[in-house]
């Protein structure tokens, strides 16, 4: 167990990046998804259709392949996705304002791989709502806009949030790919680094970079069982 | 109407299993010249039983690389063969086993493999596990960076930590460079293949690539005036074969073979066909290391 | 690539959920249907965003490629030119790869199922457990037994809770170095890549099965135990023949996951499709239209299973309608397997 105190620092380098990646992944996995979510029930079909090509690409690819197109396609096209590099977050996470950019295709990868997941999880939400509930809202005269505004959005929320939840946890995991794709120092790259390279015994590097992910994971699924144990009895 | 889910289920299952069954090719043909050894040693073992597992990379140019046939080519590969014939076995019985570094010493503790050459570099802490014969070949380490680039003159360039580099994951290379770097975090980039540091290079993602000289010349030669190696060799790999610790016999037949060879013009002809192809100066055969 | 996001999570039924996720309802029921001046503006923003579309394509990404090469047959050649010499060699080496994709998918697919039920009948049996006195046995056997269903309920939830929580590369890459250090060498990278497929998949087909036969209404199992059934036959004969075909979209999805996830064992040297793609491009030189060629094989063998868990069920809505039978909870697990999962 001495591998688990020599090595703190290590495991919580790797889980501050690990950490910093699933954050932001998040917030770019919200923003991507809730945009096609939107275009997928939009009135305007070539919108529609934009959202479906989206959502069956990305669900369907393995993320390997879609981690490959964003570290080596993105450059083919000339960009080291600097547009990440925002000024103000940039302070709290340095590592977005780095001149190696695979931090930044880390976060661009996980939010376009996950945003697919979140867009379905939001569908899957509004479909929840009763159909009645937007029929009287445009038997009401109410826009579309207004009716996903004042009507759907916030109900749909309430019946997204598990699944939601559901999906951020797999980004989490799925964020360990991020070390094998050019990102140093987050808990999977720790792993090898510590059971190879320095040849330490397996079972407590193991034991270690289990913590940095379950304390992440397990919470979160937890309290996803509570939300939904709570909404079950309030109905 | 109730089971049907099940019945699909287990239809589903055995369909997998079906499809699981169909891997796995057999070859065959092929007798090995008759040649006797001491009765008891590894030699006359892999000898009766006309077959030898060698560990091996795929995914080394120039050392170790599966072709399209599926077939590895490369310098071990030609080296791991000679030892092969000396032993009495035709090439075609050799089973080829793909060993990345991070789990070489383990196949060989394990028994999965009888010899190991896999761009293994012989030192302190692989000898406490297992034992080497050789070396049969000397590589340093070096840095490629793009043509236009003279900022970059060696290691020394990179401790102002504003250059980055990019090596291979568990690699003797990228562990080497570590101790040049300022900041980890901010100048190293480790991929599974060096195809992929070549492309980062070349996207300006990363200012210089850095692994063995031979692999970089690949590189140089396959990429015509795109990029160069920066300064000279900061390190000196030996390669080893590696068996199980303690096969002093085994070790030595190995040790003769490659004495051997060096001199009857067959180490030269397994560097011409392989790695000689990106360097063409054939490599002076270094002297066997009886430790 | 660890665990695609299809972890279900599948949760106890809520009813708002139980309408079906039918394709086309959004359409006809957040806005009425077009009028001349709504289809107008249709057709303008259809034209603009398609003329968008073409010109981003074409700046952003035709002419940069077009200007590294990468249309060129040099690049394309040994992947659609017939008459290529690396054509041939290449497209073998490829099916080979898949070939072995799908031996890895089939393995871990069977495994997962088998022990994934074992585990789900399992946690169900020691549920029914918890209540049970052994009141029959002497006191203190009945606290042994207890105290054993007890510790085997605290081991299974928490293996069910790591397994579901560890990235699945994480856990191969531990399974192919921890299980030779103890002794145990399976010596092919293919059975640590399926063992560790497994672990994760097990856990979450059974929870998946679990949580479907948690979900059956409550007189199932008293009507089974009314006749005299033992709680092992109730679960056997009524609960799991009706979990799976109401959880079988859910499984079939997790399929799709199992198949995307085989990809990760390109890092303990598995030959799967991807790893001889890597080995190629090393040859070939050409890692982006390789990849664009996998990838879309990829697409479209998982978009067809993927329709097949669809198709699967539409035809179990339709034949449960048939039969009227009141069976709310039933469907609305179904749907929100399909929700919670798209995550499947």
């Amino acid at each position: 167990m001495n591998v688990l105190v020599d090595n703190f620092d290590v495991f919580a380098g790797g889980f501050w990046v690990t950490l910093q990646v699933c954050l932001l992944s998040t917030a770019g996995a919200l923003l991507l998804g809730t945009g096609a979510a939107v275009l997928r029930i939009s009135p305007i079909p070539p919108l529609r259709w934009m959202g479906t090509a989206y959502v069956t690409v990305i669900r369907n690819a393995p993320l390997t392949v879609i981690f490959f197109f964003v570290a080596f396609g993105l450059p083919a096209l000339g960009s080291n996705a600097a547009f990440l590099d925002i000024p103000g977050l940039n302070k709290v996470f340095s590592r977005l304002g780095i001149d190696l950019p695979y931090f930044r295709f880390a976060i661009l990868a996980l939010s376009v791989y996950t945003g697919a997941f979140v867009c379905e999880a939001l569908r899957s939400g509004v479909n929840a709502v009763a159909a009645g509930q937007a029929e009287a809202a445009r038997a009401l005269g109410l826009t579309f806009t207004q009716n996903l505004r004042y009507v759907i959005l916030p109900q749909a929320w309430k019946a997204a949030v598990v699944p939601l939840g559901t999906v951020l946890i797999a980004m989490i995991k799925n964020s360990a790919l991020a070390g094998f794709f050019g990102l140093s120092g987050d808990l999977s790259q720790a792993a090898q680094d510590l059971a190879i390279v320095k040849a330490l015994p397996v079972v407590p590097v193991f034991i270690g970079i289990s913590i940095g992910f379950l304390v992440m994971t397990v919470p979160l699924g937890l309290l996803l069982d509570r939300v939904e144990r709570r909404r079950a009895v309030a109905r | 109407m109730r089971t049907k889910p099940l019945v699909a289920l287990v239809a589903i299952a055995g369909l997998a299993l079906g499809v699981a069954a169909c891997g796995g090719d057999d070859k065959g043909g092929g007798t090995g010249t008759t040649k006797t050894f001491e009765a008891g040693t590894t030699m006359e073992r892999l000898n009766k039983a006309q077959k030898i597992t060698v560990g091996t990379k795929f995914d080394q140019p120039g050392f170790g690389l599966k072709n399209l046939s599926g077939k590895p080519e490369g310098f071990d590969v030609e080296i791991a063969k000679i030892i092969a014939t000396e032993l009495g076995i035709p090439a075609d019985k050799i089973e080829w086993k793909e060993t990345p570094s991070a789990i070489r010493e383990q196949v060989i503790q394990n028994g999965d493999v009888d010899i190991v050459a896999a761009t293994y570099t012989i030192n302190e802490p692989r000898k406490q596990k297992i034992d080497f014969a050789g070396p049969y070949y000397v590589a340093g380490q070096h840095i490629m960076v793009r043509n236009d680039d003279s900022s970059i003159t060696g290691p020394d360039s990179f401790k102002d930590g504003t250059k980055k580099v990019c090596s291979v994951t568990n690699s003797t290379p990228a562990n080497n460079i570590k101790k040049y770097l300022k900041d980890e975090a901010t100048q190293l980039v480790l991929f599974d293949i060096y195809q992929k540091c070549v492309t980062a290079l070349e996207g300006k993602q990363v200012d210089a690539v850095t692994t063995d000289n031979v692999i970089l010349t690949g590189f140089i030669a396959n990429n015509a005036g795109k990029f160069k190696l920066a300064g000279t060799k900061f390190t000196d790999e030996p390669y080893g074969i590696g068996l199980k610790k303690g096969d002093d016999k085994f070790r030595e037949f190995i040790n003769k073979t490659l004495e051997t060879i060096f001199g009857d013009g067959r180490y030269e002809k397994a560097w011409r066909d392989t790695a000689g192809k990106f360097d063409p100066n054939l490599p002076a055969p270094p002297s066997v290391n009886r430790y | 690539m660890n665990a695609p996001p299809v972890e279900s999570r599948v949760r106890s039924a809520s009813p708002a959920r139980a309408r079906r996720a039918g394709a086309g309802r959004e359409a006809s029921v957040l806005y009425d249907a077009p009028g001349p001046r709504a289809r107008r503006t249709a057709v303008i923003v259809s034209v603009v965003v398609a003329v968008l579309l073409v010109a981003a394509a074409y700046l952003l990404v035709y002419r940069p490629l077009a200007a590294r090469g990468e249309f060129t047959m040099a690049k394309w050649g040994p992947i659609i030119d017939p008459g290529n010499e690396n054509f041939g060699p290449l497209w073998k080496r490829l099916f080979t790869g898949f070939r072995a994709t799908l031996t890895a998918a089939g393995l871990a697919i069977a495994a997962s199922l088998t022990l994934g039920t074992g585990l789900a009948i399992l946690r169900i049996q020691l549920k029914a457990q918890r209540s049970r006195r052994f009141t029959g046995l002497a006191a203190p056997a009945g606290y042994a037994l207890r105290a054993l269903a007890w510790l085997l309920r605290l081991v299974t939830r928490f293996c069910v809770e790591v397994f579901r929580g560890l990235p699945v590369v994480i856990t191969i890459f531990f399974v192919s170095t921890v299980l030779p250090g103890i002794g145990l060498n399976l010596h092919e990278a293919l059975w640590y890549l399926v063992v560790g497929l497994t672990l994760y998949n097990m856990v979450v087909i059974g929870e998946i099965l679990r949580s479907g036969m948690e979900g059956l209404p409550g007189g199932q199992r008293e009507a089974a135990a009314a006749v005299g059934l033992t709680s092992f036959q109730v679960t056997r004969l009524v609960l799991l023949p009706q979990a799976f075909r109401i959880m079988l979209p859910a499984l079939i999805s997790q399929l799709v996951v199992v198949l995307k996830d085989t990809s990760l064992g390109f890092f303990i040297s598995y030959e799967e499709v991807l790893r001889i793609t890597t080995q190629a491009i090393q040859i070939l030189g050409n890692p982006i239209q390789l990849y664009v060629v996998v990838g879309a094989i990829y697409i479209a063998v998982n978009y067809t299973l993927s329709k097949l868990a669809q198709y699967v069920q539409r035809r179990l809505s339709r034949g449960r309608r048939a039969l009227a039978a009141g069976a709310t909870p039933p469907v609305a697990l179904a749907s929100q397997a399909e929700a919670g999962g798209m995550s499947l």
